[in-house]
């Protein structure tokens, strides 16, 4: 196939305010595409894997940007970038957990640009997806991927179906684990869905990793009170330590009482295509000391329910030693 | 004691690399110039059927196609410039396409329908050699040296494709870890006695071992641009090398040297990929002159992967016996390469790099390169010594442990000495100094503390210490110096050698400075362009450069001495015995007050002519140099010689590396937590270059070892990971940031400035002593593969199986 790395031709919007994006998005509907650093977009968009009729670039939007405490917890504008995040004192007093996920998203070039928004709207990194070949989340009737002979050491454990490509987003797991929710801003007005229910696997939805469809806009993130201050573990394991989308990735927290477990949210992360919530293992160490032993016997059940591929078993050890350290930590 | 061997200097372009003002080849624009872009192919097998572009060229602003039928044919294995009879991998270029602007180019390509016949695939050599195997050629899947006899009894060396199947029986046997008997090898040699080497042996070991290829990615991608003036082909291209792409790159547009300027002030970066000219370079200039305007063919980050080159991948097995007092004395190597779509096996570097580091009393080599349809392979950094210094290393490490020998006491002895040998011919060294290097850095990196320290940190943790051996062949002779002293005393250094990066066009010409007694602030080094007057020189790979234009720049400068000294003779009397040369003078040595200064001897040059400016000049010197002479003729004191300096034996660039780590039994990573390395490399020309070099390699070590490598579906036979992150180069947040790297500068006797090149051996030591450190933080388990990545650490640790265990390559 041809090897592009010049922008096609395309129409481009830079609005101000969110309504003006939101009549363009409807407009173009998906003819269009939103854009906030360009981290993902510029990749699809240069290759020709994918192609538009109009950019509609949402980083001149100010309501878009900024951290702000409020009652119930903190609001972060979808356009905040992630540097930004990471400095952010009241996100590191309250939520490091996000601090540390944010941190180690790609490299320092990249975070200095890519936005929360965007960060956990991209797509799935699937090199047979990302190379322009027809599969199932592209529409098409196959997955290269998943075969015996398949190169699949990034891809899936759970969650598999047709597709097996792995979540992409290091803050993602955060999110989850901080039963945070994302504002969703439309023309029929305004929702909110927990981090939880905006990602969604193949088995629901095979193109999309999101809710968001044609016409919607991610305007902020949503962090609740809930697990402010709790006892938080963060941890990705990726090949490099720049710059490499996590194998695996761990985002934990914790509240505990005397030593032990009152409740917990257990996160992995590159797993499967959304952030996968370890119930089982939540529930196996609620009132459990929070030490080794309690992390040896819960660390097991943590892969329970996967199937590896020919080349990412690596992915269930790596996983249970990751859950281990959490809970043992 | 010296004037400037040995001393830091800023080389002159650096200014201009760290403001930006230095240009690169894809920096260059000519009026009326157009863009090219290449159509690449979809397909790892098959021919081209048809084009049809007649879309694209009723596009406005396009301007021409240009296809293999424009150019002239080549046979495989050659690497063609654009493919169409022999499509072979996935992203060979297939044509190009001019247009006004580059988004016209890209859009046009889009309009082009190229109709394809598809042919068999593979992508793993071993597979090829299976009976029944798939071929990458419909002729065969080996490349086969040919030599027949021409006219007048010179010989006309070749290469040809030829169908090779090992028995079944081999392929079980290396895959299990067995000699591949049986098996048909292309190349073999052998010395000592083998059986009785063996059977004397205390200990035996026999390993398989795979390492895979993996990209070059050169930061600069290999974008050029070429114009024509009156018959002259102005190319800027990008390359290791300056002068030794002259002759190559003429040939490819068929003109004359003389009608050819190659411009090349600097290269972001090659590693082996750009030494001599590439076959690409042959659409920019036949692409301009045809279209009579000037043409640029920007080659992207993708394209780079595609026609960049690759390191070739091995599957080996070797078996290494030792006796009771340690000495090696038996070595059997057999290597497959993958030799991509095109392009030799460096399985003989990689049977070289065994000799000097074992030595052994008898040894045998048996190679093979089997084509795959994957990236056309070439020479990389260390190529064949590199990636067998990774694996090597552990084995060594086994065998010692076997006989109850410190890891770094067995390196000692059985490291090659100077009266040693390198590869099959078991051919002499200047000089070589492993033994030392050692006990250097045992001492710099507190060995002997190290290796008995705990392995067991806590936790997770494991500590690992290895140590390892790089090595390459680092220098060449027989090249050619042109200096001056021009009518304002100064001295003029013509260098035809290229600026990679290495900055040592800037320590050679340091050389001619340190000859003449001359200020480096009156020394100006002409180079970049073929059109400033360069000599014929050697291409910059292998690691040659210091060693090989040490001498060219003192042979030449003694050429200078020598008339200045017969100038002076002339005009004041005596003979040129008399006479010595100081300060800027050459003057009588029982008298300082009579003399000429450079300047006056340089314009007495001009007057007497003939040999004094250039006029006359050797026989024994290149076309190329010739022509150089030629245009500086008249112009001053001229020196020009050929490299005649008698000697032989090949100078080694040796470096031992030691590294410590800490390994992560829950997560398989890996943090290098001390790394110390010392040179043998002769005198060290400019230490602070010396240092960037051994930390640059040594990141790169790290790649191979840990990080990088081919993947490529058998299904369909696409790569993985063309991207420049998907090959995960190490990152400063991967490598150690403060390091010891040393030297034993002890003067290779046959450099009159004593250096030897070190270029490539620094990414071995640290390949090498990586690896060691990992098996040795893992109770010695052998991984036998380049790289050894988390996943499969974890995999071991956690007792299931990878996929590297069965030889595979281009595979996770």
């Amino acid at each position: 196939m041809p090897s592009h790395d010049v922008m096609p031709n395309m129409e481009l919007y830079q609005p101000v305010q969110v309504e003006d994006a939101l009549e363009i998005a409807n407009r173009y509907a998906d003819r269009g595409w939103l854009v906030g650093g360009g981290q993902d977009t510029y990749g699809w968009l240069k290759d020709r894997a994918k192609s538009v009729d109009a950019l509609i670039d949402l980083s001149a939007i100010d309501e878009l940007r900024g951290i702000s405490e409020t009652g119930e917890g903190i609001e972060i504008g979808a356009l905040t970038t992630l540097t930004e995040i990471i400095n952010s004192e009241v996100i590191k007093d309250k939520f490091s957990l996000l601090t540390e996920a944010a941190s180690v998203v790609a490299s320092p070039q990249i975070r200095n640009i890519g936005t929360i928004g965007g960060n956990v709207s991209q797509d799935v990194r699937c090199w047979y997806y990302r190379r322009g070949l027809s599969c199932y989340r592209a529409g098409g009737n196959l997955c290269y991927a998943d075969t015996p002979q398949g190169m699949n050491r990034e891809h899936a454990l759970f969650d598999t179906s047709r597709c097996v490509a792995a979540g992409a987003s290091d803050t993602a797991s955060a999110l989850v684990a901080l039963d945070a929710s994302m504002v969703i801003r439309n023309s029929s007005g305004e929702q909110l869905i927990s981090a939880e229910n905006f990602f969604v696997g193949p088995a629901n939805d095979i193109e999309n990793t999101t809710v968001l469809r044609s016409g919607d806009i991610l305007v902020a993130v949503r962090i609740p009170n809930t697990w402010a201050g709790a006892n938080f573990y963060w941890e990705k394991v990726a090949d490099r330590n720049v710059w490499d989308f996590s194998l695996v990735n761990i985002a934990a927290a914790f509240k505990v009482n005397g030593g032990n477990i009152t409740d917990s949210r257990i996160v992995a992360g590159a797993v499967q295509t959304t952030p996968r919530r370890l119930l089982n293992v939540e529930n196996a160490v609620q009132g459990q000391p929070k030490n080794e032993r309690t992390a040896q016997s819960a660390m097991q059940m943590a892969a329970d329910g996967a199937r590896a591929l020919a080349h990412n078993g690596f992915k269930i050890p790596l996983m249970q030693n990751l859950v281990k350290r959490a809970i043992s930590a | 004691m010296s004037l400037h061997i040995g001393k830091n200097f800023v080389p002159p372009d650096v200014p201009g690399k760290v403001t930006g003002e230095i240009k690169y080849a894809e920096d260059y624009k000519a009026e009326g110039m157009v863009f090219a872009r290449l159509l690449t192919s979809p397909l790892p097998s098959g021919r081209v059927v048809n084009i049809d572009a007649s879309d694209a060229l009723r596009m406005d602003g396009v301007l021409g196609v240009f296809t293999a039928d424009d150019l002239p044919p080549t046979a495989p294995p050659a690497n063609p410039a654009l493919a169409s009879d022999y499509v072979t991998y996935v992203g060979q270029p297939i044509l190009a396409v001019a247009a006004t602007s580059e988004e016209i180019a890209e859009s046009a390509i889009d309009r082009i329908r190229v109709d394809f016949e598809r042919r068999d695939f593979v992508t793993d050599p071993l597979e090829s050699l299976t009976p029944g195997g798939k071929n990458a050629y419909p002729e065969g899947n080996v490349l086969v040296r040919t030599r027949e006899e021409g006219p007048e009894g010179t010989p006309i060396v070749g290469a040809e494709i030829k169908d090779v199947k090992w028995p079944q029986s081999a392929i079980d046997s290396m895959r299990a870890g067995r000699d591949p008997e049986g098996g048909e090898f292309t190349t073999e040699w052998e010395f000592g006695d083998l059986d009785t080497a063996f059977a004397e042996a205390a200990a035996v070991i026999e390993e398989p071992f795979v390492t895979i290829g993996y990209p070059h990615h050169s930061l600069e991608a290999r974008t050029c641009m070429a114009y024509w003036e009156n018959g002259k082909c102005f190319f800027h291209g990008s390359s290791q090398s300056q002068s030794a792409n002259n002759a190559g790159l003429a040939r490819m547009l068929n003109i004359d040297l003389a009608d050819l300027v190659f411009i090349n002030e600097a290269t972001g970066g090659g590693f082996g990929s750009k030494i001599g000219p590439y076959p690409f370079m042959a659409i920019t200039g036949n692409f301009s002159r045809v279209l009579n305007r000037p043409v640029q063919l920007r080659i992207t980050r993708e394209q780079e992967f595609y026609i960049g080159s690759a390191r070739s991948g091995i599957q080996g097995w070797i078996k290494i016996g030792v006796k009771e007092n340690g000495k090696v004395c038996g070595v059997d190597l057999a290597i497959v390469n993958d030799g991509g779509a095109t392009g030799g096996g460096s399985g003989n570097s990689s049977a070289q790099h065994t000799t000097v580091c074992l030595q052994p009393e008898a040894m045998r080599y048996r190679g093979i390169s089997v084509y795959t349809n994957t990236t056309p392979r070439g020479a990389q950094r260390g190529p064949g010594q590199n990636e067998m210094a990774a694996v090597l290393a552990p084995m060594t490490d086994k065998i010692a442990k076997q006989i109850g020998m410190d890891r770094v006491a067995f390196r000692k002895l059985n490291g090659l000495r100077s009266d040693g040998y390198q590869g099959g011919s078991q051919g002499p060294v200047t000089s070589s100094f492993i033994a030392e290097a050692l006990d250097q850095g045992s001492r710099a990196f507190d060995w002997d503390t190290k290796e008995k320290q705990a392995r067991d940190l806590g936790g997770s943790k494991k500590r690992g210490v290895g140590v390892g051996i790089g090595y390459h062949g680092a220098g060449g002779r027989g090249y050619d110096g042109l200096l001056r002293i021009t009518p304002d005393g100064r001295l003029q250094v013509h260098s035809g050698v290229g600026n990679l990066g290495t900055y040592s066009y800037a320590s050679n010409a340091r050389t001619a400075a340190e000859v003449m007694q001359m200020p480096w602030e009156r020394t100006e080094i002409h180079r970049g362009r073929s059109d400033r007057h360069l000599p014929h020189s050697s291409g910059q790979g292998g690691s040659n450069t210091i060693f090989t234009h040490a001498r060219t720049n003192w042979v030449a400068g003694q050429d200078l001495i020598t008339k200045m000294k017969e100038i002076a003779a002339m005009d004041l009397g005596g003979s040129p015995e008399d006479y010595d040369i100081g300060e800027e003078r050459v003057f009588r040595s029982d008298d300082r007050s009579v003399g000429l200064t450079y300047a006056q001897t340089a314009q007495r040059a001009i007057t007497l002519g003939g040999k004094f400016d250039g006029t006359e000049y050797p026989d024994d010197i290149n076309p190329l140099t010739q022509l150089a002479v030629q245009g500086v003729q008249g112009t001053g004191l001229v020196g020009v010689a050929k490299d005649n300096i008698p000697g032989q034996g090949q100078p080694p660039g040796n470096i031992v590396g030691f590294c410590e780590i800490e390994l992560d039994t829950d997560t398989g990573k890996i943090e290098i937590t001390d790394y110390a390395a010392v040179a043998d490399c002769g005198t060290v020309q400019h230490p602070k270059n010396f240092e960037n070099a051994m930390r640059g390699g040594m990141v790169w070590g790290v790649g191979l070892t840990n990080l990088e490598r081919h993947v490529y579906d058998p299904q369909n036979g696409l790569p993985a990971n063309t991207g420049l992150y998907q090959n995960k180069p190490p990152t400063n947040m991967d490598v150690p940031i403060d390091t010891i790297q040393e030297a034993v500068n002890i003067p290779d006797p046959q450099n009159p400035t004593g250096g030897r090149g070190i270029g490539e051996p620094t990414q071995g030591a640290m390949a090498a002593a990586l690896a060691s450190a990992i098996t040795d933080a893992l109770d010695g388990h052998l991984f036998n593969s380049a790289p050894t990545t988390t996943d499969m650490i974890i995999d071991h640790l956690a007792g299931n199986d990878y996929s590297t265990k069965s030889l595979k390559t281009n595979t996770f």
